[in-house]
């Protein structure tokens, strides 16, 4: 066995470029759109994209869970939606032309989110009771209910737009903590969710038993892992972060639509990936999930001050989920 | 022309952390069985690799008949003549034993320009290459029909069928029964009638004896030497691997039994061609040991006992209690743990570190706090497993799909050890593992058995279970034929119950 030296060599550069592509290529895109539009780097503009990857990132992780398990939640970004035109019909106000419920009293905020996690758990049970129990694929069962979700939102809505949100609810999603503005409180909230999270993959043995899942599920059954419960646990908690998600994304747009969180799933899928979660399973980290998704969403931003039309915003976004992930797939293939 | 069919000269490889081969050599002359032997991690797979073109070396030169050779893929080593059956089998359970046999190299014809796989002439082939290599298999049947040994067969038919000049045999008969050996060997011998050149790696050394002209040994990737195998004993050839003198294969048995503790009665498979009606007991500190032949569902019957496999009839007392195990879960609750053979199907988790694969098991009694796992106590767990097993790894963070094959079995024998069951079923336990190695884990099996554990050690090496076990019960076709014990435990008596019902 060879010790390690502590020199610095020219593998040993291209090894850091390469474990650290991702990041690399982020910076630079700032700093090359920093030059160019100065005001690209503004407090404004750093609460825009905190905002948005905030829910973007939550969303991220709830489908985390899915992806290292070997399934996948294709449900996500409608449940988010779901999540958002309720929490949004339950918050309107009361003095509001079209309120949907007009009856209903003004809820306290902290009940409607605990009871929108509850309720989508309760949608994640049955996700994940089809796909532990009955043994459908992750991607047909989660497929199904994407498109059960969407048609009961349509129903739930009317397919019509819901306005009016109380300014309690909307000045939590677009508010920054102690007024400072590149500090918005979605910001703090993801950040939140993310340390819990890291602790639950880290620090617990359900953490590993998902790891360990996706790494062989005969060995983990062997080991005595709880198989299907751990998985029914995984989508579970992946829908009550969608919850969540929803209710944040509502109040930050200050009204929803049945539509919302289309395609949301793949956003989050795709940031997970480009992140380092392994589509083949047992392989993912909190820390390179925010990465991912902050990275598609900077690139967004920057694309939007370059003057990009959306249109071409699409190709290079596609683009570089397929470079992301084949570089970060080359560093276990370096090794041959 | 030289005298060797195939040259490779201070071959070197490295791995992010280790140095696997260190100026290796080997020299293979036509017409010969040349076995490769070395401890767990010796670097002998790697070696191999190196020349088969998965792994590209670092340094040094290989020549193929007289010229250099550098294969970039398998495909190449084909192409150039030189087949291998890997260590670790790649099968494609749901395509047909010929699909798999012509994986890659399938016979076209071609009708308008365009080229179509040639079913006929395939399945034909196959069919011919199974019936002359003494393989009773239909070459339409789908590969996962077979069992594991049946499968590294066809792998060793493939490995054949490419006419190759040199064959490589990557521990070829790990999972196979005497009998599947015996027509390996038969398929050996007429390769080398042929002028072939194999290449035999093993950790069993009666076969290496039997089977082979010449042996090359290696030590930490470096080469130690190559000698004629008519002028070798196991003991040398344990002595040049192990770089010491081994004086016991075996611990002493010394072992005054206790009380009954795990007692399965009249257990029977949902299966008819499965296991029926057995009955067994073992009694604190014991060491039972189950033989017979492959095939003699004793796989079956354990996984079936741990919860793995389903049971019509039966019952299982712990201690003198009836307990009911729907599940492994059920099983680990109460204190029975199973080793299972298959160790990439269902042992290592490939992409995890080797402390996650040692300590898997064991998550829940390492807590703090009642949630929170104690990174420290795991970390300590894990160093004294490495530690105690002399398992080969450049850290505790590797994933285990680097380690050697054998290492990768002495983690997951070190994961049950961690969970220190009262009853711990391991399968095929020593399977890949060299015989240094081998007698570690003997002693910490005796250990456990000394501090009143029971342990029952399924394993097709008859010297195995007469060196450790203090009984043995012999399984025959699903069914018990009988048990032996002090005098009576040997070969013949063995071997006698072994093919009783048939
Ligand atoms: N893909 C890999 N990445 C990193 N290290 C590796 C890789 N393959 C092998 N090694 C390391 O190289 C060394 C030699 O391994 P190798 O598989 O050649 O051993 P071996 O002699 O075949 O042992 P065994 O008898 O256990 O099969 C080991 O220390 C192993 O950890
Ligand atoms: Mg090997």
């Amino acid at each position: 066995m060879t010790k390690s030296t502590k020199k610095i060599t020219g593998a040993d550069v291209k090894g850091f470029i390469l474990d650290n592509a991702v990041i690399i290529m982020m910076v630079a895109v700032a700093v090359v759109v920093g030059i160019l539009h100065p005001n690209f780097i503004s407090a404004y503009n750093f609460k825009n994209l905190i905002s948005n990857t905030a829910v973007r990132f939550i969303i991220a992780l709830g489908v985390s869970g899915c992806l290292i398990t070997k399934g996948t939640d294709l449900s996500a970004g409608r449940q988010v939606g779901f999540a958002a035109c309720i929490a949004a019909t339950l918050l309107q106000r009361s003095d509001y032309a079209q309120k949907v419920f007009t009856k209903l009293p003004e809820l306290p905020i902290a009940a409607v989110v605990v009871g929108l996690i509850i309720v989508f758990s309760l949608i994640g049970l049955i996700n994940g009771l089809i796909i532990a129990l009955l043994n459908v694929p992750p991607f047909i069962a989660t497929l199904g209910m994407q498109t059960v979700i969407y048609g009961f939102c349509l129903v739930f809505t009317g397919a019509q737009p819901i306005g009016g949100l109380r300014t309690d609810y909307t000045n939590i999603c677009s508010g920054s903590l102690f007024g400072i503005t590149w500090i918005p409180y979605l910001g703090v909230i993801a950040l939140f969710v993310g340390i819990l999270m890291w602790v639950m993959y880290n620090k617990t043995p359900h953490g590993k038993s998902i790891y360990a899942i996706g790494g062989n599920e005969n060995s983990a059954e062997v080991s005595g892992i709880n198989v299907r419960k751990v998985k029914i646990m995984v989508y579970m908690t992946a829908s009550a972060l969608y919850a969540l998600a929803g209710f944040l994304l509502g109040g930050k747009a200050g009204g929803t639509s049945a539509s919302l969180g289309q395609g949301y799933e793949l956003i989050a899928i795709a940031g997970c990936t480009i992140g380092g979660v392994s589509s083949n399973g047992g392989i993912g980290k909190v820390g390179g999930i925010l990465v991912g998704v902050l990275v598609f969403e900077l690139l967004k931003i920057a694309m939007q001050f370059m003057g990009v039309t959306t249109a071409y915003t699409y190709v290079v976004q596609g683009l570089v989920i397929v470079i992301a992930v084949a570089f970060d797939i080359r560093k276990y293939v370096a090794k041959k | 022309m030289s005298e060797y069919l195939l040259e490779m000269t201070d071959i070197s490889k490295s791995f992010p952390g280790v140095k696997a081969l260190d100026n290796a050599c080997l020299r293979l002359r036509p017409g010969t069985v040349h076995a490769l032997m070395g401890e767990n991690g010796a670097g002998k797979s790697t070696l191999m690799k190196c020349l088969f073109g998965v792994y590209t070396r670092d340094s040094g030169t290989i020549l193929y008949e007289g010229e250099p050779l550098n294969v970039h893929n398998t495909h190449d080593a084909l192409v150039r003549g030189i087949a291998m059956v890997q260590q670790e089998l790649q099968p494609i359970p749901d395509r047909s034993i010929a699909e798999n046999i012509y994986c890659g190299k399938y016979p076209v014809k071609k009708y308008l320009g365009m080229k179509f796989v040639d079913h006929k002439k395939m399945n034909e082939d196959t069919q011919a290459l199974l019936d002359r290599l003494n393989m009773p298999f239909d070459a339409k049947q789908k590969l996962g029909t077979l069992s594991a040994s049946q499968m590294q067969l066809v792998e060793i038919a493939k490995a054949v069928s490419n006419n190759a000049k040199v064959v490589i045999m990557d521990e070829p008969t790990s999972s196979l029964s005497l009998k599947e050996v015996d027509t390996l060997f038969d398929i050996i011998r007429t390769l080398r009638d042929q002028g072939c050149g194999i290449i035999y790696i093993s950790h069993k050394m009666q076969e290496i004896l039997e089977i082979s002209d010449e042996v090359t040994i290696m030590r930490d990737g470096q080469y130690i030497g190559t000698w004629p195998a008519s002028e070798l004993s196991t003991d040398d050839i344990i002595t040049k691997m192990v770089g010491r003198e081994l004086t016991d294969l075996y611990p002493p048995k010394i072992s005054s039994p206790g009380e009954v503790a795990f007692e399965v009665t009249d257990y029977t498979s949902i299966d008819p061609k499965s296991f029926k009606d057995v009955s067994f007991s073992v009694r604190e500190g014991e060491i039972l040991g189950v033989g017979g032949l492959v095939g003699a569902q004793r796989t079956e019957l354990m996984e079936a006992i741990f919860g793995l496999r389903s049971h019509t009839t039966g019952e299982i007392k712990l201690h003198g209690k009836t307990i009911k195990i729907a599940s492994p879960t059920d099983a680990i609750s109460n204190g029975i743990a199973l080793l299972t053979e298959d160790r990439r199907g269902s042992g290592i988790f490939g992409v995890l570190s080797v402390e996650d694969n040692i300590s898997v098991a064991s998550l829940r009694d390492y807590l703090k706090f009642r949630a929170f796992l104690d990174e420290k106590a795991l970390a300590e767990l894990t160093e004294e497993n490495i530690g105690k097993l002399s398992i080969k790894t450049p850290s505790t963070k590797t994933q285990i799909q680097n380690l050697s094959g054998g290492n990768q079995q002495k983690v997951i024998v070190s994961r049950w050890l961690a969970k220190d069951p009262d009853i711990l079923i391991m399968d095929e336990p020593t399977r890949g593992i060299d015989v240094g190695a081998k007698y570690e884990i003997y002693c910490i099996i005796r250990d456990l058995a000394r501090e009143g554990k029971s342990i029952i050690m399924v394993s097709s090496e008859m010297g195995e279970l007469i060196g450790v076990a203090d009984r043995i019960m012999v399984m025959c076709d699903g069914r018990v034929s009988g048990f032996v014990s002090g005098d009576d435990m040997n070969q013949e008596k063995i071997m006698e119950l072994a093919v009783s019902f048939m």
